[in-house]
């Protein structure tokens, strides 16, 4: 029983929650870059969050059902099409063996989120199936989706029907806010650099991929030019010599010698993976407290998201 | 031993100011493999990860589970027990054999003549020192070891390789590292390790973990191809 993929547009990957616990390997963690999409696409399907499911950059994903299963498409902007009939995001669908699914070009947002019922059935490496090409790990023997791959899935007929309510689904545009937790090594950057930074619109450029999102805009200065290397957390705003920051994401390198300002809050670093270069961020410092409050208010939201039940034939 | 903020997540513990220059010996190393196995016991369930460093240990806890106030208390009770580490009581001591040669190292022979040593000088005080597993990063199963003498230490090449063969053993200013794969590179190639440093197919995958000690035993062609390496 499986999905059969057809074509998989620029870059769809395999991912679960991500592989934790093995960074003293220099593995990273892998896993969504939108974790919220990623996880509400779990919710809708009845899944746990562990299960794993496509990450499906900029579009262009097209999968043949080769059993009787439900699918379910969230994250950005995309036109859905099932046996060529526009279908909903946020939304479980059933398809049968020889159905086609066709995912347009992501229009606003650029990650989309793939599933269905029970999550793709890949055996885990270093515990995870999170797909990390720079490592050659996880996924179909450690690459992307490519055609005439076969995604091992189980046949699931009972399963209910739901749809995320409309006015729940976020939002993306071409423009989003990251709260940054300061860290340690802020004070190395002299006050007025800091304001820069945080007054400043800045500028996805081209280098913005599964490790980090490079930024331009006005240069940040610091005293210290390199550290001593050691260990990079999510999120972490690394700030190079020529004084633009790179925002480090699920893909980083574990460790380095660059000097940070602090972290940019999980949450909203998601909602920035949805960016794409010519994007505009704004960063607003907060508290470790505060992050808290949002990180739990977050969970709360996510386990009380409005589902609705939807007919069968629907 | 000082804790520190780095994210929504994370507290790094470090034993030396970062902003200095490499002065890191085997006491930090010790210190910062006594602080993984404590962190893992007082944090059980709500540690994510860990990432041991140079001088520090980034802690990456649940923040779901718990908070940093928790976190901070339960590490700074363990100060006493850190800071006590001795050198001589972790890591443990592994030897790797390397083939030590022109053909299985391209840089040996220019790495001689610009320290104006003979290339069986460089063998000798490369295979002289037991290394201190530092770090692993850059890549899955990419070790750094310090620290190398200085009489042979010696700068990246300014431009680097696009393919450096996997078990290629090198040289970086005063770290020295074996490639646990074949990647681009910029160390300056001395010999080749036929041992695996990093086999996902394996458990476990690494023979070596931070704060070890690493000798380096050399080896000749024969018994290198004998041990399943391979020449480029």
């Amino acid at each position: 029983m499986s999905v059969f993929v057809r074509q998989p547009g620029l870059l769809s990957l395999l991912q679960d929650r991500g592989r934790f616990g093995q960074h003293h390997l220099g593995l990273t963690t892998g896993g969504p870059m939108d974790l919220e999409a990623f996880l509400i696409c779990q919710r809708l399907l009845g899944n746990t969050p562990d299960c794993t499911l496509i990450e499906c950059s900029f579009g262009g994903l097209e999968l043949d059902a080769q059993t009787e299963t439900l699918l379910c498409v969230t994250g950005a902007h995309v036109a859905l099409h099932i046996n060529d009939q526009p279908k909903d995001l946020w939304t479980t669908h059933r398809v049968r063996p020889g159905d086609h699914i066709r995912l347009g070009r992501a229009e606003r947002g650029c990650r989309s989120y793939v599933g269905v019922a029970g999550g793709f059935t890949v055996a885990p490496q270093f515990g995870s199936t999170a797909c990390v090409l720079r490592e050659g790990i996880g996924g179909l023997n450690g690459s992307k989706l490519a055609p005439g791959d076969l995604l091992p899935c189980a046949t699931q007929t009972r399963r209910q029907r739901l749809q995320l309510a409309p006015g729940a689904r976020p939002k993306y545009t071409t423009q989003t806010t990251v709260r940054v937790v300061l860290g340690y090594q802020h004070g190395h950057f002299p006050p007025l650099q800091q304001r820069r930074f945080f007054s400043s619109p800045w500028t996805i450029s081209q280098r913005a991929d599964r490790m980090g999102y490079c930024l331009e805009g006005p240069a940040i200065a610091c005293d210290i030019q390199g550290i001593v290397s050691e260990g990079i957390c999510f999120g972490a705003i690394q700030v190079p010599a020529d004084g633009q920051p790179i925002v480090l994401l699920n893909d980083r390198q574990t460790i380095g010698g660059y000097p940070k300002l602090g972290a940019a809050l999980s949450v909203d670093a998601a909602r920035m993976s949805q960016l794409i270069p010519g994007g505009t961020v704004h960063f607003a410092a907060i508290t470790s407290q505060t992050a808290h409050n949002v990180l739990h208010l977050q969970q709360w939201r996510l386990q009380n998201l409005p589902l609705h039940p939807l007919a069968e034939d629907a | 031993m000082e804790l520190r903020h780095a994210g929504e997540n994370a507290i790094l513990i470090s034993f030396a100011d970062e902003t200095a220059e490499i002065t890191v010996g085997p006491r930090e190393a010790a210190q910062v493999q006594a602080a993984a196995h404590a962190a893992r016991e007082v944090l059980q369930d709500d540690l994510i990860d860990l990432i041991p460093s140079y001088s520090s240990l980034l802690v990456i806890y649940d923040a779901l589970r718990t908070d940093h106030f928790s976190v901070l208390r339960r590490l700074r009770g363990l100060r006493h027990q850190i800071d006590a580490a001795d050198k001589n009581t972790s890591g443990r001591d592994v030897i790797l054999p390397v083939y030590y040669s022109t053909e299985s190292g391209a840089d040996l022979e220019q790495l001689a003549r610009k320290s104006g040593l003979t290339i069986e000088e460089v063998i000798r005080l490369h295979s002289a020192t037991a290394y201190t597993v530092y770090a692993i990063g850059f890549a899955p199963g990419f070790a750094y070891l310090g620290h190398v003498d200085s009489r042979i230490a010696a700068p990246r090449l300014a431009t680097p390789r696009q393919r450096v063969p996997r078990g290629s053993v090198a040289i970086a200013d005063r770290q020295t590292a074996v490639y646990p794969a074949a990647s681009p590179g910029g160390w300056n190639l001395i010999g080749n390790c036929p041992q695996r440093l990093f086999d996902p197919a394996q458990s476990p995958s690494m023979p070596i973990a931070v704060g070890d000690r690493v000798c380096f035993m050399p080896i000749d062609r024969q018994h290198f191809l004998h041990l399943g390496g391979v020449l480029p």
